[in-house]
């Protein structure tokens, strides 16, 4: 069983690599199509900016090999935000697997923008909810409430912080950087098939 | 949004040795961020030991933050790539200004955090450079209040304010200093030196309204643990994850 790191050009996968490594799975950093449709699981960590993800995912030609993929996927954080239709960052054209759009956080308030730090995560799920819990986020950018929303967080305005749609699953937050509870998660992941 | 606890391990050569297992056992003890601080490293032109920042962040779980030296975008990129998630600059930053835009520019904002040393002299608070040394430690004549904002014009993401004349002292934050800058700061802003009970950490957090608190000795020398600070947090109601 192996599971793909998508490179997306970002430079620092190294902690989600890891984060995988104390779990006692073995995974693969990769941009190469067949290595990506053959893993058991996917995840797209997309480090930098939507706009800078999209066109290096163009560029490697992977857009329709992740749109395609039957497996269990993640999309952590920028990651998370591309499985939507657009995102404001840099008017951007997402993969468009979710229905709705991101926007960036109302920096004319009293809000600090970007969000750094922990934050409450609450599940609406009854059976999820033993992952309610406190996260790391660092974004500027996030999505509202949709259809597939499954988890929600609370940052100027109730935001989503975790999406579900058939074998796509995203996280606002990073899990990687969010303690045992993060760890918790990505367990949550890897129970998919 | 949860207040959050940083851990600090300084350069210190009684501990250098156990760096990695400390980094540890304050992550598993919850603490909410590591930050490695080679502070000699500007004092004598090094950057930041780079096998210690690989090491350490196999290890924890939680974010980490990295500074010392770091002087240009390559600097940042191989610190980043060995796994720290921010960079925290200092003297560079009082040197050079316009490296706080570039960084931001180059890796987002959100990784970008800039370190303050701040002395009051006469009511007045100054930016210090190179204080890892006390031989080269030097006031730069900037006022505090006016850096604030101009690292905020530039980009930064997170600003941490250490109180020299409360450093080492260990008798509490310097309440006085944080509530008059943050009044100017947009930006999370974090307080640094003068912990030394759990008073200090409650009194930061109810007086002023920073968005975190960095100490170092007080978690080195065992006499608490990370939790133990948490829990008293806690029992006084202030948001802080557990």
């Amino acid at each position: 069983m192996t599971v793909a790191i998508i490179d997306s050009g970002g430079s620092n996968l190294r902690s989600v690599a890891k984060a995988i490594d104390r779990l006692n799975k073995s995974y693969v950093i990769t941009d190469i199509a067949d290595e990506i449709m053959k893993a058991s699981f996917v995840i797209l960590p997309g480090v930098g900016s939507a706009k800078n993800v999209m066109s290096e995912l163009k560029k490697k030609n992977l857009v329709d090999v992740i749109n395609n993929l039957k497996q269990p996927v993640l999309g952590i954080c920028i990651g998370m935000q591309i499985l939507f239709e657009y995102s404001a960052e840099g008017n951007t054209k997402c993969l468009g697997l979710i229905k709705g759009d991101i926007q960036k956080f109302d920096e004319s308030t009293d809000l600090k923008v970007p969000q750094m730090g922990w934050n409450k995560v609450t599940f609406s799920d009854q059976r999820l909810k033993k992952f309610n819990n406190y996260y790391y986020f660092a974004n500027s950018y996030y999505s509202s409430i949709q259809k597939h929303t499954t988890a929600t967080s609370e940052y100027g305005e109730i935001f989503t912080s975790v999406v579900e749609k058939n074998n796509f699953l995203g996280c606002q937050f990073h899990p990687e950087k969010s303690s045992d509870a993060g760890e918790f998660f990505l367990q949550y992941f890897f129970q998919k098939s | 949004m949860a207040r959050s606890l940083k851990e600090f391990s300084s350069k210190n050569h009684k501990i250098v040795g156990s760096i990695v297992d400390l980094a540890k056992k304050y992550s598993k003890e919850g603490a909410d961020e590591l930050v490695f601080y080679d502070i000699s490293a500007s004092t004598v032109g090094a950057t930041v030991k780079k096998e210690w920042v690989s090491k350490i962040s196999d290890v924890i779980n939680i974010p980490f933050c990295v500074a010392g030296g770091i002087k240009s975008i390559d600097d940042a990129r191989s610190i980043l790539n060995l796994g720290a998630d921010k960079i925290s600059i200092n003297t560079p930053a009082l040197e050079n200004p316009k490296l706080i835009n570039q960084l931001s520019k180059e890796f987002g904002s959100q990784c970008v955090v800039i370190g303050m040393d701040i002395k009051t002299v006469n009511n007045k608070d100054y930016l210090f450079a190179k204080t890892g040394s006390e031989t080269t430690a030097h006031s730069t004549g900037i006022n505090a209040m006016e850096w604030i904002k101009k690292v905020q014009d530039l980009g930064a993401g997170e600003v941490v304010i250490n109180s020299m004349n409360k450093d080492g002292m260990r008798n509490g934050y310097d309440l006085k200093l944080l509530k008059k800058l943050s009044s100017v700061c947009n930006l999370p802003m974090i307080a640094s030196g003068g912990a030394g009970s759990k008073e200090d950490f409650i009194n930061v957090f109810k007086e002023t309204n920073i968005d975190g608190a960095l100490a170092a000795s007080i978690f080195h020398s065992g006499e608490y643990s990370i939790s133990q600070i948490k829990s008293s947090l806690l029992e006084k109601k202030i948001n802080i994850r557990i």
